[in-house]
């Protein structure tokens, strides 16, 4: 997690998005708990902040490419100006 | 809450904007669970009722998606809380889980959805982060639209409501209250929200008298129960006895007279009887606040807070974002000017995104200028936003909590960076602008002198001088009857602020919630001050109070009351020596 602020409501909405157009099931795992990346409140409760480390889990080869892609919008720090420091 | 033999209730909440109304109760029905009932749906009638269900989402977030679309520019701020919305209706773990439910459990929907919000709420209410915290009041707010549709009834828009009725509500969404219409409603109440909800900045700006807090209004009233609603004193009082009702009645009528009284005279200038002239300003925070500030008269803004983006966004906003907030709000004053005051986050109000360090004592924390200059590329965003807008209109720079000189110092220094960054971009700018500090510590006080030859004005911010001068919080309730303007320790850190101003040549505003008050004008007025910024429904009042002083007589009065020494004795001169002037006060308390 790169994002200054952690998860918020609005990248949680993005990343579910992203994840429900996945054939199988997306999960998000900080090592300790799990959720399910379609949905945004289970993403919330993963409580995550800056500095966590996510894995971001898939159940279907085919859906490589989404799981890509949520990987590239944590890595972009949700796209957002993370210049605060 | 108290029970008097005649089956009058009195519901104490707290003010959310001032004024008196009497009328029918409208419950605006959220969470209708009391209603709704459980029962079993036979194996092969499941996919129906899952159907069912789904019909009840669809309709929701269409509506919903309606409401979005329906929603003022001017509300722009709310869109993203909505938006979120709108996926949350879709979320496997509210939307799937339901249907699951339905199928496992064979209950009807209704039931199976109300199990799984129940459970939901339950998990965001126990994480200990104040902001995942906060967004339970989106899952409720998304599984009652829908638990409206399933339970056929209406949905209520407030819209909608064509009789003059107070609102009950549990809450109000910003969606429902930029819905609402002054001349259909009388008044609200609300079990949430408090003091600084987004509710009761629109109820203050739309003069409607509310009382928020309330905890359980909702539950003990009815619709058509007669209710007064006293948003002065933060009281509901439901089928009032007939000896209640006629002496709210007579405060009301009073209440419009005098209201009425002081419109008549609004359009006419803040002069003293002895030609005297002030200048009345607007405290606003919100953009769609120019409207009620134009209504009152303001000749500008004296003091616009900017914490309100920030909160709301749930994240910083860009300098494209402010700059856009900003120039708006320049454009629609023109050509008055607005004071933009910098974030002053302070510890209650503090960004659940920016860090989650607990203070054990956040009024002496990080809060304000001193958050600013600890996360300078904040800062920067901010000015830079600022010196942009001044190109479109008049503005003039606020730092608040300044302590020190070496923090103004740090801060000119900061300018200098963002002012440097804006020309390297090339921007459009306007970076001459008067840069003035908030008087609002015990220390800026007695430094105001040195203060005041580094800068083109003061503004003195009452609410955080009294409470760090009398060492009072004035939200604990139990020493909140020690919060004193009239405090002749307050009058004397005022007087020493006004003599450095006066000395060095510089302007000097009040903008904290002391300027609002007609009963402290005369002092302030003695003493010197002329210019003061307030809520703009206490424009008009002030404005009053001005008119009817005599300024040569009040410079008097103030050498009189600074030789006072306790707070009872400088009131009670005050109110001996301007009794027939002052607005009509309560006397039975």
């Amino acid at each position: 997690m790169v994002n200054a602020l952690g998860m918020h409501a609005r990248p949680a909405a993005q990343i579910a998005e992203m994840a429900m157009a996945a054939k199988g099931n997306i999960l998000l795992s900080d090592g300790s708990s799990t959720a399910d990346a379609s949905s945004i409140i289970d993403i919330l409760s993963l409580c995550a902040v800056k500095g966590t480390q996510i894995f971001i889990v898939s159940d279907e080869p085919e859906d490589g490419s989404v799981a890509d892609e949520i990987k590239d919008f944590f890595d972009q720090g949700f796209g957002e100006n993370n210049s605060n420091e | 809450m108290s029970n008097t033999p005649s089956g009058e209730i009195i519901i104490p909440g707290i003010s959310g904007s001032p004024g008196i109304c009497i009328g029918k109760a409208y419950l605006v029905e959220r969470e209708g669970v009391n209603l709704i009932k459980r029962y079993p749906v036979s194996e092969e009638l499941v996919p129906k009722e899952i159907d069912r269900f789904k019909n009840a989402v669809v309709k929701a977030k269409n509506d919903h998606a309606k409401s979005i679309e329906a929603l003022d520019g001017d509300f722009s701020d709310n869109l993203s809380i909505l938006e979120t919305h709108l996926v949350l209706f879709k979320d496997k773990m509210l939307y799937g889980k339901t249907i699951e439910t339905i199928s496992e459990d064979r209950v009807n929907a209704e039931w199976a959805l109300r199990k799984v919000s129940g459970q939901v709420r339950k998990t965001f209410e126990q994480i200990d982060d104040p902001y995942l915290h906060a967004r339970v009041n989106d899952i409720i707010q998304v599984s009652d639209k829908i638990m409206s549709y399933l339970v056929g009834a209406e949905d209520i828009r407030i819209a909608d409501i064509n009789k003059r009725v107070i609102i009950v509500a549990h809450d109000l969404s910003p969606a429902d209250t930029s819905q609402i219409q002054l001349e259909r409603i009388k008044g609200f109440i609300t079990d949430r929200g408090g003091k600084d909800s987004h509710t009761s900045i629109v109820a203050k700006s739309l003069k409607i008298p509310s009382v928020l807090g309330s905890g359980t209004a909702t539950e003990n009233i009815k619709n058509d129960d007669i209710l007064i609603v006293d948003g002065s004193a933060g009281i509901i009082i439901v089928n009032p006895d007939e000896d209640t009702l006629f002496k709210y009645e007579e405060k009301l009528s009073r209440f419009v007279a005098y209201r009425a009284d002081i419109e008549r005279e609004s359009h006419l200038p803040a002069i003293t009887k002895d030609g005297v002239s002030a200048t009345l300003l607007a405290n606003i925070e919100l953009v769609e606040e120019v409207v009620s500030a134009k209504d009152n008269r303001a000749e500008g803004i004296g003091l616009f807070r900017t914490e309100f983006l920030y909160l709301d966004l749930n994240r910083f906003p860009t300098e494209d974002e402010l700059l856009h907030r900003y120039k708006e709000l320049v454009e629609l004053m023109h050509p008055s000017s607005v004071t933009i005051r910098t974030l002053d986050i302070n510890g209650d109000k503090f960004n659940p995104y920016i860090d989650p360090v607990e203070e054990a004592n956040p009024a002496l924390g990080l809060r304000a200028v001193r958050f600013c200059l600890e996360n300078e590329g904040i800062f920067i965003t901010q000015l830079k936003a600022i010196f942009r807008a001044a190109a479109f209109g008049e503005i003039k720079l606020l730092i608040p909590m300044i302590s020190c000189l070496d923090e103004l110092f740090t801060v000119k220094g900061i300018i200098e960076k963002a002012v440097q960054e804006l020309e390297d971009e090339d921007r459009v700018f306007n970076r001459d602008i008067p840069l003035g500090i908030m008087i609002e510590v015990p220390s800026a006080v007695l430094i105001a002198g040195e203060l005041a030859a580094h800068v083109d004005f003061f503004s003195i911010g009452t609410n955080d001088l009294i409470q760090y001068s009398l060492a009072i919080d004035r939200g604990n309730s139990r020493v909140a009857h020690l919060y004193q303007a009239l405090n002749p320790a307050v009058l004397k850190m005022i007087q020493m602020t006004l003599d450095a101003a006066r000395q060095n040549n510089i302007d000097l505003f009040m903008c904290g919630e002391m300027a609002g008050d007609p009963m402290n004008i005369p002092v302030l007025l003695g003493l010197g001050l002329t210019k003061y910024s307030m809520n703009a429904g206490a424009i008009p009042v002030v404005k009053k109070m001005i008119r009817s002083i005599d300024a040569q007589k009040a410079k008097k009065d103030a050498q009189i009351v600074m030789s006072l020494g306790t707070t009872r004795e400088v009131m009670d001169f005050i109110y001996s020596e301007y009794k027939d002037i002052l607005p009509y006060k309560d006397q039975e308390d």
